[in-house]
C-alpha cells in the first residue's frame, strides 16, 4: 500500500509517580482499519488514548497525523484534526433534548448549518436512529450513546476512539454498532477500539495491538487468533477457567423474596415491582441485566441499606429480615458485594484494616466494649490480604491505593473469609483484569460449595454463563422467572433484558 | 498566556501536606500581617513581637493564654466531631450563651446557698443546656431535613437575645444601680483558681479532659470510627449498617454540650457574672480552631492556644501600638484564609513547567 499511516505514535513514554504508565508504545492506525487495542486494567490504554485525543502531553515520544509530524495540545485541536472519541462515561445532560446536547458539545461550523436536520442526515446514513427532539432521560442506554457517536460523526472524523463502547449494551444493541462501526469503516474512517472483551475483538476487528504493564506485548490480526491465545498474549500466562465440582446438594431455600415491590429512592432510579425469587443453599443464582434496571435497588434492600414494609418480603432462612438493618442480616450470616468497590464497599482515604471493620467487626469480634482491637483488626486483614493474594505494601495502606482488580479481591475476600450463609455480589468482576476475575470467580464457586447460596446480579454474560446454575433477568426493575443455565441461550437473554429496556426509563448510565 | 506552574492532581493524598500546611497558613498569615504592619506604619519585627511574643512573656500572661484557649479549646474538640461526620454545627456561639445560662441561672437561683454541690451541678447544667439548643438543629434535620447550618447559626441570634432579655429583665442585679448585669457569683459557684493572682481555673483541666477524651474517641472507639465513616463515605457508612441520624444527633449532642461546658466555665471562671457579652466569638473561632487542629483533638489544642493568642495580641496591639481592636478579627481571618488556601495542597501539588509547552496550533 502507498496509502501513508492515518496515525502513528512512536515511542511513547509517560510516567506517572511511581509507575510508567506507557513505556516506549508504538501503534500505527491505517485508513479504515478498525484498530483494538487490547489490554487488562491498568496496561496504560487509556493513558495512550488520552495522549492522542491530546488529554494529556506525553514525556517522550511523537505522533505523526496523516503523514504530518504534530503534537496535539488539547481535545478540542483533536477535534479539529478529525479525531472523535466516545468515552465509556457519558457526558450527557438528562433534562434536555438530544439536539441540545449535541449542540452543547459540538463546533457549529464544522458540524454544517440546520443541526436537528444534519443529525436526522447522520443518524439515518449510518444506521444509528435518533430523535432530535427526544430528551435524554427517556432513552436507554444504547440510544445514549448513539448520540455520543452521531456527536462524532457530524464532525466528520477520520479517527474515531471507542472506550470499551459494549459495556452497557445489550447483545442486539451490541450487533447495531458493529454494524455501524463496518460502515464507517468502509467509507474510510479508522477507528481504535479499546476493550478486553476478545469475542468482539475477534468479530469486529482487523488488527490489535496487544498492551500488558505499559508495553506493547503483541500485534495480531484477530481473525489469525482464538479467544485464548491473545488472552495469553494480554496476560503473559495460561488461562485457567474456574473448576466446579458437580456433586453438591441443593434443597433448602437460603434466600426467599416473595411479591417485593419497592420504590426507588433515587432520582430517576427504577422501582421494583413485584419480585420472585428463591435461591438454594449451594446454589449460583445470577441475576443478569444492563446497568440501571434496578440492580442498586435490588441490592440495597437485600443489603438492608433500604427496609421494606413487610419483614416476610425477603427471608433469609426462616427468618423474616425486611426490616432489618445491614448489621443485622450481617449476624445471620448473609454478606453482601456492592457494584462500586469505592465509596460504597470501601472507604477510599481510610486504611485497608480500618475498611474491614465496615462489614467484619461484630462479627469477628474485632470491637470489645465499644473500642476497636487494633492488633486483632490488623492480623485478621493480614489474614485476608494473604489468602487472597491482594496486592498491597500493606494493611495500613489507604483502599484507594489498590489497583481495581486487588481492591476487589480484597473486598470478596473480607466478605468470604466470614463464611457466610449467603452472599450477594454486583459486579464481582467488574473492570478487574482476567487473572484476579478467575480467582474471584474461584472464591464464589468454592463458598457455594460449602453450602452457602450465592446471587450474582451481573452485566457480563460470559461470567454468568460460565459460573452459575441458574439465571434470571432483571428489567425494568421486573425480574425474569430464573432457568438452569444450560438451558438458556445469549440471545434468549438478550431479548429477556431488552424487552421493557427499550424506551423505559431509568436506564441511566452511571 | 504562559502559565509557570500549575496544579497537578497528587496520586494519593499527602500526609505529610495534612500537618505542614497549618504551619504553611502560620508563616504566611505572618508574613502578610507584617506588610499589613508597615502599611500602617508601624515597624512590622516591633509589632509582632508586640503581638506575639509580649503577651506570653509573663506567668500571668501565660495564664490569661490558658484561660482564653480554653473556651477554644473545649469547643473546637466537639465541632471537630461534627465537622468530621459531615454535619456542619456553625451555632457553637449560641450553645455557648444557652450553657452559660443555664448553670449561671442555676448559681443565680441559689445566690443565697452556699454548697460544695453547686458548682459540680451547674456544669452539668452548662452542658444539658448546650445539648439542649444544639438539639433543635438536631430534630429539624433528622425529622425535616433542614440544613442545620443555617437553623444553628440562626439559632445563636436567638440565643443573644435570650441572654439579653434575661440580664436586662428578671436576671439583672437588683443592686447593680440598673447595669445590665447579674449578680456577682458567690465563692461556691466560682471555678477554683489554679495560680494566684491569675484567672486560671479549674476549667483548663477540664479542657485537657475533653481533649484526652475526644482522642480516645476518635483514635480506639467505634463511635470515633463511625463518625469518620460517614463524613468521608456516606455511601459506605449505610452499607455497614451505621445509622447516619444517631450520629447526627451524636455529634449535634456532644458539640452543644462541649459548647455549652465551656459557657458555663468561662462565666464561673473567668466573668463570676452574667453579662452582656460572655463571649468574643469563641464560638465562631473554635470553628477556625478545629480545622486548623486538622480535626483532631490534639491539633485543636495546639491551635486553641495559638487562637487564644490573637485576641491577647490584639489586647496588646491596641494597648501599646494604638492599634484597632479589629486586628484580632484580621489575623483569624488571614489565618483561615490562607489555611484553606495551603489545604489545596494536600490533594495537589505545583508543577514547575521549565519550558513552554510545545503546542502546535494551526488556525
Amino acid at each position: 500500500m502507498a496509502q501513508s499511516p492515518r496515525l502513528q505514535v512512536v515511542d511513547i513514554t509517560k510516567s506517572y509517580p511511581g509507575v510508567v504508565a506507557n513505556d516506549k508504545v508504538n501503534l500505527t492506525v491505517n485508513p479504515g482499519e478498525i484498530h483494538a487495542l487490547l489490554g487488562e486494567n491498568g496496561a496504560g490504554k487509556s493513558t495512550l488514548v488520552k495522549y492522542i485525543y491530546g488529554v494529556h502531553e506525553a514525556d517522550e515520544g511523537r505522533l505523526v497525523w496523516e503523514g504530518k509530524e504534530l503534537q496535539i495540545s488539547n481535545p478540542s485541536h483533536a477535534r479539529k484534526l478529525g479525531i472523535g472519541m466516545v468515552f465509556q462515561h457519558f457526558s450527557l445532560f438528562d433534562a434536555m433534548t438530544v439536539e441540545q446536547n449535541i449542540a452543547l458539545g459540538i463546533d457549529r461550523k464544522q458540524a454544517g448549518g440546520d443541526l436537528p436536520n444534519r443529525i436526522r442526515e447522520v443518524s439515518a446514513h449510518h444506521g444509528l436512529f435518533l430523535d432530535p427532539s427526544r430528551y435524554v432521560h427517556t432513552l436507554s442506554v444504547g440510544e445514549r450513546q448513539r448520540i455520543e457517536v452521531v456527536r462524532c460523526l457530524l464532525q466528520n472524523p477520520q479517527l474515531l476512539i471507542m472506550d470499551e463502547p459494549t459495556s452497557v449494551l445489550t447483545p442486539q444493541e451490541v450487533e447495531n454498532l458493529f454494524k455501524t462501526l463496518r460502515l464507517l469503516s468502509s467509507a474510510g474512517v479508522s477507528i481504535l477500539y479499546i476493550s478486553h472483551k476478545l469475542q468482539e475483538i475477534k468479530a469486529l476487528c482487523h488488527a490489535a495491538t496487544i498492551m500488558r504493564r505499559g508495553k506493547v506485548v503483541a500485534r495480531c490480526k484477530p481473525e489469525e487468533q482464538t479467544t485464548k491465545s491473545m488472552a495469553e498474549m494480554m496476560m503473559g500466562q495460561n488461562v485457567s477457567s474456574p473448576v466446579r465440582s458437580s456433586a453438591q446438594t441443593k434443597s433448602r431455600v437460603s434466600l426467599d423474596i416473595v411479591d417485593l415491590s419497592v420504590s426507588s429512592t433515587h432520582q430517576q432510579g427504577t422501582d421494583l415491582k413485584n419480585i420472585n425469587l428463591q435461591v438454594l443453599s449451594g446454589e449460583i443464582m445470577s441475576v443478569a441485566g444492563i446497568a440501571g434496571n434496578g440492580q442498586r435497588e435490588f441490592l440495597e434492600v437485600l443489603s438492608g441499606e433500604v427496609l421494606v414494609d413487610d419483614p416476610s418480603m425477603i427471608r433469609f432462612g426462616d427468618i423474616g429480615v425486611g426490616r432489618m438493618g445491614p448489621m443485622d442480616r450481617r449476624k445471620i450470616g448473609a454478606a453482601f458485594v456492592p457494584e462500586e468497590r469505592l465509596g460504597h464497599g470501601a472507604v477510599p482515604d481510610m486504611s485497608l484494616w480500618e475498611n474491614v471493620l465496615l462489614s467484619a467487626g461484630p462479627q469477628i469480634k474485632l470491637v470489645k466494649n465499644g473500642f476497636i482491637r487494633l492488633r486483632a483488626a490488623q492480623k485478621f486483614t493480614e489474614e485476608i490480604v494473604g489468602k487472597f493474594r491482594v496486592v498491597t505494601q500493606g494493611v495500613r495502606r489507604a483502599a484507594n491505593s489498590l489497583s481495581g482488580g486487588n481492591l476487589q479481591k480484597f473486598i470478596i475476600g473480607r466478605e468470604i473469609i466470614q463464611k457466610p450463609r449467603l452472599i450477594v455480589a454486583v459486579q464481582p468482576t467488574w473492570g478487574v483484569d482476567a487473572g484476579a476475575a478467575v480467582s474471584i470467580r474461584q472464591a464464589l464457586i468454592d463458598l457455594a460449595g460449602t453450602g452457602a447460596a450465592v446471587l450474582i446480579v451481573s452485566q457480563d454474560l460470559e461470567e454468568l454463563f460460565e459460573i452459575s446454575d441458574r439465571i434470571c433477568v432483571i428489567s425494568n426493575g421486573c425480574l425474569s422467572a430464573p432457568r438452569p443455565t444450560a438451558s438458556m441461550t445469549v440471545q434468549e437473554i438478550g431479548l429477556l433484558m431488552g424487552e421493557a429496556g427499550l424506551g423505559g426509563k431509568g436506564a441511566s448510565p452511571i | 498566556m504562559l502559565a509557570l506552574f500549575k496544579l497537578e492532581r497528587r496520586p494519593e493524598t499527602s500526609r505529610a501536606m495534612v500537618y505542614c500546611s497549618p504551619l504553611i497558613a502560620v508563616v504566611l498569615t505572618v508574613f502578610t500581617a507584617m506588610i499589613m504592619f508597615s502599611l500602617l506604619g508601624v515597624d512590622p519585627v516591633k509589632a509582632i513581637t508586640v503581638f506575639f511574643i509580649e503577651p506570653i512573656s509573663s506567668v500571668d500572661g501565660i495564664a490569661e493564654l490558658c484561660v482564653k484557649a480554653t473556651p477554644l479549646i473545649l469547643i473546637g474538640v466537639g465541632l471537630s466531631l461534627g465537622f468530621k461526620a459531615d454535619v456542619w454545627n456553625i451555632g457553637a456561639e449560641g450553645q455557648l450563651i444557652i450553657g452559660a445560662l443555664s448553670g449561671g441561672g442555676l448559681a443565680l437561683a441559689f445566690y443565697d446557698q452556699e454548697s460544695i454541690f453547686l458548682l459540680p451541678a451547674m456544669l452539668v447544667f452548662g452542658i444539658l443546656g448546650g445539648m439542649f439548643w444544639a438539639a433543635i438543629p438536631a430534630f429539624l434535620k433528622t425529622r425535616y431535613n433542614t440544613n442545620e447550618i443555617l437553623t444553628s447559626l440562626m439559632l445563636t441570634y436567638v440565643g443573644l437575645l435570650v441572654l439579653s432579655y434575661l440580664i436586662h429583665g428578671p436576671w439583672k442585679d437588683p443592686d447593680g444601680q440598673n447595669f445590665p448585669e447579674s449578680r456577682l457569683f458567690h465563692e461556691s459557684a466560682l471555678l477554683p483558681i489554679l495560680i494566684d493572682e491569675t484567672r486560671l481555673n479549674l476549667g483548663w483541666f477540664v479542657a485537657l479532659l475533653v481533649v484526652a477524651l475526644g482522642w480516645v474517641l476518635v483514635s480506639r472507639h467505634v463511635i470515633g470510627f463511625q463518625i469518620k465513616v460517614v463524613g468521608m463515605a456516606a455511601m459506605a457508612a449505610s452499607f455497614a449498617g451505621f445509622k447516619e441520624k444517631k450520629l447526627v444527633w451524636l455529634t449535634l449532642l456532644v458539640s452543644g454540650g462541649c459548647a455549652g461546658l465551656a459557657g458555663v466555665i468561662e462565666l464561673s471562671g473567668a466573668i463570676g457574672q452574667i453579662v452582656p457579652s460572655i463571649s468574643p466569638g469563641y464560638g465562631f473561632t473554635a470553628i477556625i480552631v478545629a480545622f486548623l487542629g486538622r480535626l483532631h483533638p490534639v491539633g485543636v489544642f495546639f491551635a486553641g492556644l495559638l487562637m487564644a493568642l490573637t485576641y491577647l495580641g490584639g489586647d496588646s496591639a491596641q494597648i501599646s501600638l494604638n492599634m484597632p481592636n479589629a486586628v484580632t478579627g484580621v489575623f483569624q481571618g488571614m489565618l483561615l484564609f490562607f489555611l484553606l488556601a495551603s489545604d489545596v495542597l494536600i490533594r495537589y501539588r505545583f508543577k514547575f513547567s521549565q519550558s513552554p509547552p510545545m503546542s502546535e496550533r494551526q488556525q
